[in-house]
């Protein structure tokens, strides 16, 4: 058994604390892009999956990720963190080890609410996605990292492009389609109540986003700065390449098209970050600018009601990631695997079966937990309620209050 | 000519706004406004405090129109506007003295909805 390494330990607490921040960042990003009546709702759909996911996953998340279990899916050894202490896992403490894959199983289930915003009741929301990110992302990763099929079978995912991006895409697609369409929904301009906002969440994803894939090497070590450079580089690709987009089709660079770059090729350059030299992660970064971009260009004519192009952003951009990861990996770089345009093309074949394996899984992961939710609630809010918005429907606070004709009452005298 | 005031419901004011302009109403004023018209207060609470609130976010609108326009006026925006349920705002007819369009200094109807007020007979 290798020692506990204080420097490995030093960077994966500070790892930790940095994806945890990504989440609330998360909420800005999405809370500026809908409008000022749903701030609240949309904000906390990410803020409370810091709390019920993050129990979840010590209660039984974790154990069915990373315990020895089948091929399929972990064992039951992990449960209420039983067993997990203070013996390294790696060169760091399990315990540690453990709250950073927290904070990754929190983000997934984070991410799907922009594909449902302004219309999903918050109950069935809870559990809708308590529920998914033990059925649907505990098993994912463990296929992954915690010893399943598709680690075995060699696919190459560094920090969660198919585990994170591509499942949480999957299940954005089929709630936004179970869910229906805004009443709006192309019928009005639905216009971002604050850009800031998710510029802010932008920057904040970014920063997080070192602590997402420098941290996934679990070491202070070269591989981690190899993943770190490339979270550096390939957005910064994809961001000239969308704001060239923008330019070549409105003439203007867009505030809003730049968050989302940036978004996007954080996403693609998520699962090849420490297999990748730089150069190849910038092309990963620019190549992953167009479908997504295109993509959300398509998309807005259509009648499905993705709000905050979830499918776009993290399904496209993470596929683009994935498949690149299999053509551009390097042994030199990362000592583990070629990739197919270094004259090893069965890892293309592997990371498309990891994708698929993926999409499939948690389509249908995510159909059948919101056709049992919708058993016991409704999960859509009323039309009425949609039109009040659903910050004072749902939560009984407003974003932006301004006090007006408020009156004090206390609630205990009744 | 008469100036139509209106106060509806926020969430009403798109398709009001669909319902002026397929009654050829154009000009128009938009205000937001806070009001109370009876509805039940909301309640919402802010730590370990409960407010009702009474003043309800409205959109207050202003329309001044030639005569013959004021009844589709007010019947698009009475169609529109209408949910049935208490707070869905008031109408108000109000006469008006003079009216002058400030680009070209046209007067009274000519300054008001129709636009093409001569040609097409109105």
């Amino acid at each position: 058994m290798t020692p506990i390494s204080p420097a490995d330990t030093a960077w994966m607490l500070v790892a930790t604390a940095m994806v945890l921040v990504m989440t609330p960042a998360l909420g800005f990003f999405y809370g500026g892009m809908v409008r000022a009546k749903n701030t609240l709702n949309t904000m906390m759909m990410s803020y409370i999956a810091l709390g019920f996911l993050g129990i979840g996953w010590v209660v039984i998340g974790y154990s069915l990720a990373f315990s020895t279990g089948s091929s399929w899916v972990g064992g039951v050894d992990y449960a209420f963190f039983n067993n997990v202490g203070l013996d390294p896992k790696g060169t760091i403490p399990h315990v540690l080890f453990a709250a950073y894959q927290a904070t990754f199983a929190i983000i997934t289930a984070a991410l799907i609410s922009g594909a449902i915003v302004e219309r999903m009741r918050f109950g069935p929301y809870l559990t809708f996605i308590t529920l998914w990110s033990i059925v649907v992302y505990a098993p994912i990763a463990h296929w992954v990292w915690g010893g399943g099929w598709l680690g075995k079978l060699g696919a190459l995912d560094f920090a969660g492009g198919t585990v994170v991006h591509i499942n949480a895409a999957a299940a954005a697609l089929v709630v936004a389609v179970v869910l229906g369409a805004r009443k709006d929904y192309a019928r009005q301009a639905i216009i971002p109540q604050n850009v800031p906002f998710t510029l802010l969440g932008a920057g904040l994803l970014w920063f997080g986003w070192f602590g997402f894939n420098g941290g996934s090497a679990l070491a202070a070590n070269a591989s981690a700065a190899l993943a770190f450079a490339n979270t550096m580089f390939a957005p910064m690709a994809t961001l000239v390449v969308w704001s060239l987009l923008d330019m070549t089709r409105t003439r203007k660079t867009t505030a809003i098209g730049a968050a989302t770059a940036i978004v996007v090729g954080l996403v693609a350059i998520t699962p090849a970050a420490g297999f990748v030299s730089p150069v190849s992660g910038i092309a990963i970064g620019g190549i992953a600018a167009v479908p997504s971009y295109f993509g959300i260009l398509w998309r807005a004519r259509t009648r499905l009601d993705d709000s905050l192009d979830v499918v776009a952003a993290h399904g496209l951009g993470g596929i683009v990631g994935a498949l690149l990861t299999g053509v551009l990996a390097q042994k030199v770089w990362n000592g583990t695997a070629d990739g197919a345009l270094f004259g090893n093309v069965a890892q293309l074949g592997i990371q498309f079966a990891a994708v698929a394996a993926t999409i499939v899984y948690s389509a249908v992961g995510t159909f059948v937990i919101l056709k049992l939710v919708a058993l016991v609630a409704p999960l859509r809010a009323s039309t009425k309620e949609e039109g009040i918005g659903m910050d004072v429907t749902q939560h009984g606070e407003e974003a932006y209050s301004r006090g007006d004709g408020a009156i004090l009452v206390h609630a205990d005298r009744g | 000519m008469k100036l139509v005031v209106a106060i509806v419901r926020p969430e009403r004011l798109n398709e009001i706004l669909e319902a002026l302009y397929r009654a050829d109403v154009r000009g128009l004023t938009l205000s937001r406004v806070r009001g109370h018209g009876g509805e039940t207060e909301a309640v919402e609470t802010y730590r370990g405090m409960t407010v009702k609130v009474e003043l309800h976010d409205k959109v207050r609108l202003e329309i001044g129109v030639s005569d013959n326009f004021v009844d589709p006026t007010v019947r698009a925006i009475l169609s529109a506007g209408a949910t049935g349920e208490v707070g869905d705002g008031k109408v108000f007819v109000l006469p008006v003295e003079k009216v002058y369009r400030i680009r070209t200094g046209e007067e009274d109807r000519s300054a008001v909805t129709p636009i093409t007020t001569e040609e097409s007979g109105v």
